[in-house]
């Protein structure tokens, strides 16, 4: 390429989600000096999502403050049927934008005090590709894909689940129906992210739930163990 | 898709790099892409197309560099190149390896500007 003036190399080096990552990162201090343990939950539409994070907000509220924001597609409305676990739930209506970014959680944060919460749920939208790329400031990630979906679901979206902390397989009652291969499923996990902790569950059976909410408990617990340390 | 608002995102960080040294034309954006980072280059690449149509830089392209994904294998103590990123193991030794060191790129890395 010829130019008629001179140029020259500078070097920048900049993150091109820098906005995104600081929102985050002031968003991840504030939970942590409030001392709410924030989970966000993605996945494909039709994992069962909604009804997991339901159950999971009736069980956990006889005994912890929570509360959950959800990320819905205009056309959704996930936030009412939320409002059945009898906890605060806030909608995010993201429009045409296929994920939630940090900035859209604090905004919808604005008038909750966070010191009254114990637990805090994101649900993103129902997609497994966009929201991989953007930092909530949550504590921990979870990943669902459904008995239904395929064994292969985790080498298929390997960005998303290399970025979650968690795989949550879900509608484990259908798995003899379905023929579900569960070593090709968890090699398939291990695959993208070795060392990934795997829960299997049903939300509509209950079975699994008393041992995932042992596991978020204990979480919850090393984490604050863990400031207190530092 | 997420790309055009990445694409966006990339225009505003060029103007202002051009801000910062007085209104310099900015020719070129170089940005490092790794295949862990959730975008698609291509997918990228058309994004930015529209987006600098609608912004003050109509004229300024975007290089893409792929990065390769590496981790480090802790058995063979080594980083270790890998040829997909489907299958994050060791192609010595065969172990799981979820320690990447590189490859999550999206970093904009230089640019070229007018002087
Ligand atoms: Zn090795």
């Amino acid at each position: 390429m010829s130019l008629p003036t001179t140029t020259r190399m500078v070097e920048v080096r900049t993150q091109v989600l820098k906005a995104n990552d600081n929102d985050a990162r002031l968003l991840r201090q504030r939970f942590h000096n409030n001392g709410v343990f924030v989970v966000s939950l993605v996945s494909s539409p039709g994992t069962g999502k909604t009804l997991f994070l339901e159950r999971t907000l009736t069980m956990l509220r006889e005994r912890y403050r929570c509360a959950a924001l959800v990320g819905d597609l205009a056309t959704e409305n996930d936030a009412r049927r939320l409002e059945r676990a009898g906890v605060p739930i806030r909608q995010i209506i993201t429009g045409s934008v296929c994920h939630l970014e940090a900035k859209m959680v604090s905004d919808a944060l604005v008038g909750w005090n966070l010191d009254e919460l114990d637990f805090l749920f994101i649900e993103n939208v129902g997609n497994l590709v966009c929201p991989a790329t953007y930092d909530l400031g949550e504590e921990m990630r979870l990943v669902l894909f459904s008995v239904t979906e395929g064994e292969d679901k985790p080498r298929k979206y390997p960005t998303i689940f290399n970025t979650a902390d968690v795989a949550i397989i879900t509608k484990i009652e259908l798995a003899t129906v379905t023929e579900f291969d569960r070593e090709a499923a968890y090699a398939s996990v291990q695959a993208v992210r070795p060392g990934m902790r795997i829960l299997e569950l049903s939300a509509k059976t209950g079975l699994g739930m008393n041992q995932w909410l042992e596991f978020l408990e204990l979480r919850s617990a090393e984490r604050s163990e863990r400031l207190v340390v530092v | 898709m997420h790309e055009l608002s990445l694409a966006m995102s990339i225009l505003d960080i060029a103007g202002e790099e051009s801000d910062r040294r007085g209104g310099a034309e900015i020719k070129s954006i170089y940005l490092k892409l790794g295949p862990l980072s959730g975008v698609i280059k291509q997918a990228l690449i058309s994004a930015f197309d529209l987006a600098r149509e609608m912004s003050p830089f109509s004229k300024v392209e975007l290089v893409v560099e792929e990065v390769p994904l590496r981790v480090r294998c802790h058995v063979c103590d080594t980083e270790r190149e890998l040829p997909c990123f489907q299958d994050l193991c060791c192609p010595e030794c065969g172990t799981p390896c979820g320690d990447v060191v590189c490859g999550r790129e999206l970093e904009i890395v230089a640019m070229e500007i007018e002087s």
